[in-house]
């Protein structure tokens, strides 16, 4: 049964975030280096560093602070941030207005690109565009989105100006410049997914194409068309929409690496800063967002892969 | 039966429509882009973006030691009762004039009339004595709470007046005070410190966009006079490539201690830059553990001194930018003399001073470095010259976290390289506990004497003498001092080249008409 389905779903959800908690928490726990060091440098005295560690609660035992962390993350509060000393939901609020954003703006230039794209390949094998847009998409995989973004960045804004190198002044400075700020990121982490996802369309497609069941639709009456779109399509989708959840997690990873090219401050900087600053409880939250992130996204497409296919509705767990 | 192909083929006027359902927007979206793209224009006003690699972590210059407080901060938001000039001497802020006392040991501060807070409030000598009480309390986290601990008391006899008694006379007091983590804080202010910053400087902050940048708007009451620039934005440029795209691409125009030096030419050919090549007070060391064997034996840490050709780690790791440096202290100090031919770059000597220390085969060391590319670059080249007189070296990368813990704090380690930045530090070395672990009576007993000197020619021979002491002894290898290496834009005139303390003043920066 379908409920049934999704209650397991949401269960292996929540067992997959409890189990990551645990496993953040030891590995930081192992980590060498201490917060209150890092905060006060080369020469401060041991007293110094020991009332600081007081006050930011690290005399505690390992599985106290666990604990507290755990505890106060049921009730929404995350802790107060070691080195930034402000409560960790706000700065992690703050960062994602720019990796959510860009993050779905790459999504949206991804999809933009790859459907259509795909649908004229696929219209002819073989053909100009298909034989052009397969070259081109050749290139697109093998392209480390890190080196095209430099690339896009020494032609649109230092040659011509026409974007921001980098930063990003907030959603208060207008919306104008923060699209055109995100633009450049989001075109440099979309073509690579974008290549990814037109040749999986089109493979997927070309495949449905030759099915008996079209030819079934066909002798029972239907028209071409007809047969395609209500049969063909929808089974040419489990694939792409596969392709589609794990590119997500792509764009989330690889908006960490492109928020570094861009000085962007995304979750993907706080993260590397927190590493560096040794503040842990920020790393913990952030790692413990981006696994939760990671898991709702395959939920989410489990979730559409009944829709898509009922059968899998029936096949129960 | 068609071949699939083909009734793609014929199903394609379905296709295309919907293809156009998906190229519309991206067409309107292309359309928008072209229209919105003169909105990014550098604005001609009277303002000055100011890159830095990091991002301070708050606004707290009283409680954190990271330097990027204080470089956005110091003189700029936050004053003290004296402050470091250009040059690094020091200079009268919120204490106009002061007495010192026949002894040394008590000074009488007189504090401006009418400096307020940006918010208005008075800064009076209770204020004052509130904020150095704070830092010197028993539960401070004052990273710098050690250079107060000489005070003895400290009294306010009226609203303008800060009697400060000392235990001993004290040379350096003056300099202390100056410190950026010796600002004068509002009392009311306590709690509010890290988020908020309310002053007395030339500038308040406006707005801080975390992660991005930080900006200061003119402050009209500065008790001083005018201030040229209408404000400043620091912007927080972590990776070297984006922060030579931005200052290309015009969108920075003051960029001190560029993460890559590497970069700095290809910057300065464009005519609109110059570069900026000034000291810090960074002495790069090649720090060695004097309690680890064979390390403890002066012979072998002079072997390694012989070994090592100051010039080529310049050049190598620094592109060129830094003064070679024959002791722990600044070159651009008055009291400097220069000990580098102390220790000559002279490989047969070294191998000499190896074989009568009964090393004649060399043996193995680690060499621990952090992050920093004076530290990795220097490292390399470091193991290849010491591998010419046959000691062999294993390199260790750290991060700063690991750095603070198996070096600083542990001690476990053969060999560092490290930049010390506070300025006038050789005081570490009277540290026995301090992570190199010179352990010398004399040179305690000099530094005490030294700490306590306020006669200038007095102060000036002992300092003397304590630069040749540590150079005698080869506590550490004494690199170079860290440059100061950048861009700046050339019409921004009255920025600082040097940086005597970690401070980006801006109080004189102005545009040239």
């Amino acid at each position: 049964m379908g409920v049934r389905r999704v209650a397991v779903l949401l269960a292996s959800l929540l067992a997959t975030l409890l189990v990551s908690s645990l496993v953040i928490f030891v590995l930081l726990e192992v980590l060498p280096g201490d917060p209150a060091e890092v905060m006060l440098g080369i020469s401060a005295t041991p007293e110094t560093i020991a009332a600081l560690r007081a006050e930011l609660g690290l005399h505690q035992s390992p599985w106290q602070r666990y604990w507290q962390w755990l505890g106060g993350m049921l009730v929404g509060d995350f802790g107060i941030s070691y080195s930034y000393r402000i409560p960790v939901a706000t700065l992690i609020y703050e960062r994602m207005l720019v990796t959510i954003p860009l993050a779905v703006y790459a999504l949206l230039l991804t999809l933009v690109l790859a459907i259509p794209l795909a649908l004229m390949a696929a219209n002819r094998v073989g053909g100009v565009y298909d034989r052009m847009f397969m070259a081109v998409s050749q290139f697109g995989i093998a392209l480390p989105n890190f080196w095209f973004a430099i690339l896009l960045i020494a032609v649109f804004a230092v040659e011509r100006n026409w974007f921001p190198a980098g930063g990003f002044a907030g959603w208060e400075a207008g919306i104008t410049q923060a699209i055109l700020a995100l633009t450049l990121p989001a075109v440099s982490l979309a073509i690579p997914q974008a290549t990814i996802l037109f040749r999986i369309t089109r493979a997927s497609l070309l495949e449905v194409a030759s099915q008996d069941y079209i030819r079934l639709a066909r002798a029972k009456g239907l028209s071409k068309q007809a047969a395609l779109i209500k049969h063909g399509f929808r089974n040419a989708m489990i694939p792409i929409v596969t392709i589609m959840g794990l590119q997500c997690a792509f764009l989330v990873a690889g908006a960490i690496i492109i928020e570094n090219v861009f000085a962007l401050p995304g979750l993907g900087r706080l993260v590397v800063q927190a590493i560096g600053q040794r503040d842990l409880i920020v790393i913990e939250a952030v790692i413990l967002l981006l696994v939760g992130l990671v898991v709702s996204i395959s939920f989410i497409v489990d979730m559409l892969y009944m829709v898509i296919d009922p059968r899998q509705k029936e096949r129960g767990v | 039966m068609l071949p699939p192909t083909l009734m793609f083929f014929r199903m394609s006027r379905h296709l295309v429509g919907l293809s156009v359902l998906v190229v519309a927007p991206a067409l309107v979206w292309l359309v928008w882009l072209v229209l919105a793209v003169p909105a990014h224009a550098s604005p001609e006003d009277n303002s000055v973006v100011v890159g830095m690699q990091l991002e301070p972590p708050h606004l707290d210059p009283t409680s954190g030691a990271a330097g990027a407080i204080d470089q956005v901060l110091y003189a700029n938001v936050y004053e003290g009762l004296t402050r470091f000039a250009e040059d690094g001497s020091i200079r009268p802020a919120l204490a106009k004039a002061w007495e010192v006392s026949r002894g040394g040991t008590r000074y009488t501060f007189h504090l401006h009339d009418q400096v307020r807070f940006h918010d208005g409030t008075a800064v009076t000598a209770e204020v004052v004595a509130f904020s150095l009480n704070r830092a010197r309390s028993d539960t401070s986290t004052n990273p710098q709470k050690d250079l107060l601990r000489g005070i003895k008391s400290i009294a306010t006899p009226d609203a303008s007046r800060v009697v400060i008694d000392l235990f001993d006379a004290d040379g350096l007091f003056l300099f202390k005070l100056a410190w950026g983590d010796m600002v004068i804080i509002p009392p009311h202010n306590v709690d509010g410190l890290t988020h908020t910053a309310i002053g007395t400087g030339p500038f308040r902050v406006e707005r801080w966009v975390r992660g991005d940048r930080i900006m200061l708007v003119r402050n009209a009451e500065y008790w001083r006079g005018d201030v040229a620039l209408d404000g400043v934005a620091f912007r927080f440029i972590a990776d070297p490539s984006a922060a030579v795209a931005a200052v290309r691409a015009g969108e920075i125009d003051f960029f001190p201690a560029f993460p890559s030096p590497e970069n700095l030419r290809l910057l300065v050919a464009d005519r609109r830059f110059r570069l900026v090549n000034g000291s810090t007070e960074g002495e790069t060391i090649l720090a060695i553990n004097n309690q680890r064997p064979p390390l403890d034996d002066l012979r072998v840490r002079r072997a390694i001194a012989g070994a090592i050709n100051r010039e080529v780690i310049i050049d190598g790791a620094m592109f060129g930018y830094g003064i070679p440096i024959g002791s722990h202290f600044a070159p651009h100090h008055p009291d400097y003399i220069d000990l580098t031919d102390s220790t000559p770059f002279d490989p047969d000597a070294a191998k000499g001073e190896l074989a009568e220390a009964g090393l004649a085969t060399g043996f193995s060391v680690t060499l621990k470095l952090p992050p920093p590319p004076y530290a990795r670059r220097g490292g390399e080249i470091i193991e290849r010259q010491l591998a010419g007189i046959g000691i062999d070296v294993r390199l260790v990368p750290l991060e700063w976290a690991e750095w603070l813990e198996e070096v600083f704090r542990n001690k476990d380690y053969d060999l560092t390289i490290v930049s010390h930045t506070e300025p006038f530090d050789i005081g570490i070395y009277a540290r026995p506990d301090y992570y190199f672990q010179y352990d010398n009576a004399g040179f305690q007993a000099l530094f005490a004497e030294l700490d306590k000197a306020s006669d200038d020619d007095a102060r000036t021979q002992l300092t003397h003498q304590a630069q040749r002491m540590i150079a005698q002894d080869q506590v550490n290898v004494f690199l170079f001092q860290l440059a100061n290496a950048g861009v700046a834009h050339k019409d921004l005139l009255g920025v600082w080249d040097n940086m005597p303390t970690q401070a980006i003043d801006l109080t004189d920066a102005y545009w040239r008409e």
